[in-house]
């Protein structure tokens, strides 16, 4: 079990989740600047962007790390997926593109707010059907009976891969309302930001019983990890209930990493289905042991690094500052 | 349009639009921390005043850096898969140390963007410090990357496939070197002269203001050594290339016949007798290997390889004579905003490093053609099997147009046209 190239293949797993746990609830943040309604609809979008605006490179980074990791460790694996999802992946990307470009402009007062959160909407979809594909088995090594469709199009086109891109989305956006709970300091707003957490955590618990129940090629999720899931879920909408915001902040990413750890779980040892395997796609040993020491020396700068940018702009520290403004303007 | 055409396109398209901005990430943050640190130092508002504007217009840069810097790393795999898997295990080492250099990078510049009244004056500015040494690190590590593939390292070939990779020789590769002096130094000399070229001309039409005489000031600091070091710089980056890529070479030179004493050709006609030998041999009776030394089809494209050259090394020699002449104004402290045509020069010279940055890249990798690992592998048969590649490349051109445009009126309303200038 705890060989190197499982070892290595559980590092690109973990950067993939707080890629989830990160980026992906600044996505979601987009997706409820997209919705923002009521009366506090301006208010609402001002947190969301003062929220996102001094960590969501940082966050995104994590992607980066996941893709650089996946193809120095396991190159074919890389391949395979880059030549089957070509359409999608260049899709998700250019929602990447206009999403974060975006997000700058319309910081800086140049417009590109519906821009932003039209993107924000989209590209989690994409990625979720990216994944859907791969945990399907259908993502293929170049042309398959000589067609196009089958070859690049068949293979991500599914309902099935859909239904994951519409779940990741509702994952996402469950996340940030949960987070965004925390930022502002009006009560009022933090009860809107409440009740749309309530709303996208029963999204997701109905989606994934549904997908669960019709898909047949969905990935056989092991029980414990779905018992886990739901214990998570029901301690994030109590809390959630009860106003008790931190408790649900740490349950509902621990709901969403049971969620990417379960898929995770029930396609190993396959790295791409059907017939990749971890081990059948790992670079030589060298590399493995390299890429391990810079990981881990990577870390130790990391971690501390990410800790201060969290405490400088989510910590307590932050809301006094906060405060400090009002008291100055 | 083939599918490979199509794909070497589109990554020249993505890499000629991201390394604009990547330059300006390099460079820009250094000039921040001088006007923070004269700030905390002087007290003097102008300063501040640049620091902050400076770091809105880099917020911007950067946002764009970071998301095009994303598309070519998907790219990498979209366009050239097989070159990805024979490459990931050997070269996936300086990527892998870019990408823990990115984090550093994005973390500390969130710190600085938005940290102005959240942290000390002295952690501040030792954020802009490290999102300055961390910009130079990614640089330094994908151009490793880069220098690899021209000059290929830590293997063995055979039948089609690497055994006994050494991931550490193959970043020692001997390109790696001269190529990451040459970059990192393109980076100051390109953006410094830039920032300075820009307040040059704008001194020029409001010659009391304090505030473009200390960016073009701290611009030059910057930009103008690093100008004045680049041909020396560029000379070592050209031997290593007479030695390990001759062809490459002879293709920049456009030197079609090998021969001892080879004369160097400037634009199509102008021929220096022995120059060409003189410099990439130091010895003007060396014999330098001509295109003629191998078949046709493993030449480069060598009119747009020995063009790119000549633009890169006739920009790059103007842009050190400014250095020049900024550093002799210096010397002998004389006062720049008052030289109309010194502005007027250095105005000149503002876009000049990102133009020579460009053709410098058209050189190394035009050059480098038909392989994309110099020797080893054809950049036809790295392809995705991947039908229509036209498409993706049109819409990804286009994409970045839109944002070219876009980036630069939202740059104009932020930074140029705000009040109180
Ligand atoms: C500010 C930008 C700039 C300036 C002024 C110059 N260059 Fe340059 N040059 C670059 C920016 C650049 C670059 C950053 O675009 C390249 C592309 C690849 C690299 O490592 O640096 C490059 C590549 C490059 C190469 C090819 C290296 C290779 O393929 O491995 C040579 C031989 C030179 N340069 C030589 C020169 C000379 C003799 C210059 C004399 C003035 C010069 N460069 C000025
Ligand atoms: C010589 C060429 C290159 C240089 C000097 C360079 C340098 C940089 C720098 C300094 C940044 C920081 C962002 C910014 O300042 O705007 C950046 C971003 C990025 N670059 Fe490049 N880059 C080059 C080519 C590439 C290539 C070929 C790739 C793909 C493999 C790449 C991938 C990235 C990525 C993923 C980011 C985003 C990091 C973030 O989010 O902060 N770059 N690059
Ligand atoms: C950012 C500065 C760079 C620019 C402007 C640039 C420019 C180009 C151009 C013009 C091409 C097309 C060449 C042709 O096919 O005729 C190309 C191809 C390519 N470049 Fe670069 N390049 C840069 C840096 C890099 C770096 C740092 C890498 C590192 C991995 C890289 C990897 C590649 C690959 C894999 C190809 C495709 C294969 C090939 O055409 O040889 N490039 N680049």
């Amino acid at each position: 079990m705890l060989s190197l190239p499982n070892v290595l293949a559980g590092i690109v797993l973990v950067s993939l989740t707080a890629y989830v746990l990160f980026g992906g609830a600044d996505f979601g943040g987009g997706v409820w600047y997209l919705l923002a309604s009521g009366p506090r609809r301006a208010q609402q979008r001002e947190v969301i962007a003062k929220a996102i605006a001094p960590v969501w490179e940082a966050n995104h980074v994590w992607l980066i790390l996941a893709i650089v990791l996946l193809f120095t460790c396991f190159p074919r694996a890389f391949a395979v997926i880059a030549i089957g999802l070509h359409i999608p992946l260049t899709l998700m990307l250019i929602g990447i593109v206009l999403r974060g470009s975006a997000f700058v402009f319309q910081s800086y007062g140049g417009g590109g707010g519906r821009v932003f959160a039209t993107a924000s909407l989209v590209t989690p979809v994409l990625l979720g059907m990216c994944v859907g594909a791969v945990a399907s088995g259908t993502v293929w090594w170049g042309v398959r009976d000589g067609s196009f469709v089958t070859s690049f199009i068949g293979s991500w086109l599914t309902p099935f891969a859909f239904a994951v891109g519409v779940f990741t989305l509702a994952c996402f956006a469950f996340l940030a309302a949960v987070y965004l709970t925390l930022e502002p300091k009006d009560a009022q707003l933090q009860e809107d930001f409440r009740t749309r957490a309530l709303l996208a955590g029963l999204a997701v618990v109905v989606l994934a019983a549904i997908g669960l129940a019709v898909f047949p090629e969905a990935p056989s999720v092991h029980a414990g990890i779905i018992a886990l899931t739901a214990a998570a879920a029901l301690t994030a909408f109590w809390s959630l209930w009860r106003r008790r915001y931190r408790i649900a902040r740490a349950t509902a990413a621990a709901e969403v990493v049971f969620i990417v750890w379960g898929w995770a779980v029930a396609q190993y040892p396959y790295l791409v289905p059907p017939d990749l395997t971890i081990v059948d796609a790992a670079s030589p040993r060298v590399t493995l042991e390299l890429v391990l020491t810079a990981v881990l020396v990577g870390a130790v700068v990391l971690f501390p690094s990410l800790l201060y940018l969290m405490r400088v702009f989510k910590g307590n520290r932050a809301l006094k500052g906060r405060l400090g403004d009002d008291a100055h303007p | 349009m083939s599918d490979v055409l199509a794909a070497r396109s589109q990554m020249a398209v993505s890499l000629a639009f991201h390394i604009i901005f990547a330059v300006i990430g390099i460079a820009m943050p250094v000039l921040m921390v001088i006007a923070e640190r004269r700030w905390q130092r002087t007290r003097d508002p102008v300063y501040l005043d640049l620091a902050k504007r400076w770091a809105r217009g880099t917020a911007i840069l950067f946002a764009v850096g970071a998301v095009s810097g994303t598309v070519l790393s998907f790219e990498l795999g979209l366009l050239w898969p097989r070159f990805m898997e024979l490459a990931g295990p050997i070269i996936g080492m300086p990527f892998s140390l870019e990408g823990f250099a990115f984090f550093t990078e994005a973390i500390f510049l969130g710190v600085y963007l938005y940290g102005w009244e959240k942290v000390s004056p002295r952690a501040h500015l030792l954020a802009g410090v490290l999102v300055a040494l961390s910009g130079v690190a990614s640089g330094i590590f994908v151009v490793i990357a880069n220098a690899w593939m021209n000059t290929p390292t830590g293997f063995t070939f055979a039948n089609g496939s690497f055994s006994n990779i050494d991931p550490i020789a193959a970043m020692a590769t001997p390109a790696a070197f001269p190529q990451t002096l040459h970059m990192t130094l393109a980076a100051y000399a390109a953006t410094g002269l830039g920032v300075a070229g820009i307040h040059a001309f704008l001194l020029r039409k409001n010659p009391t203001s304090a505030f473009h005489r200390a960016a073009l000031t701290i611009g030059l600091l910057v930009g103008a050594p690093a100008a004045v070091l680049q041909p020396i710089s560029g000379d070592i980056a050209a031997r290593y290339v007479a030695r390990r890529q001759p062809v490459k070479l002879a293709a920049m030179e456009a030197l079609y016949e090998t021969r001892a004493g080879a004369p160097m050709t400037i634009g199509p006609g102008i021929k220096i007798p022995y120059a060409l030998s003189l410099l990439a041999f130091h010895d003007p009776h060396a014999v330098v290997q001509g295109l003629d030394d191998v078949p046709r089809d493993e030449w480069p494209n060598v009119s747009l390889v020995h063009l790119s050259f000549d633009v890169m090394v006739a920009l790059g020699t103007y842009m050190a004579l400014v250095g020049l002449w900024a550093g002799w104004l210096a010397l002998r402290k004389r006062d720049f905003a008052t030289r109309r045509s010194f502005l007027g020069a250095l105005a000149i010279a503002a876009p000049c490093g990102f133009l020579a940055v460009e053709a410098g890249w058209m050189v190394t990798e035009l050059g480098r053609q038909p392989w994309v690992i110099f020797g080893i592998l054809k950049t036809a048969d790295a392809v995705t099997p991947m039908p229509g590649l036209i498409v993706p490349f049109a819409v990804i051109t286009l994409l970045y147009c839109g944002l070219a445009v876009v980036v630069g009126v939202v740059l104009y309303r932020q930074i140029i046209q705000s009040p109180g200038v």
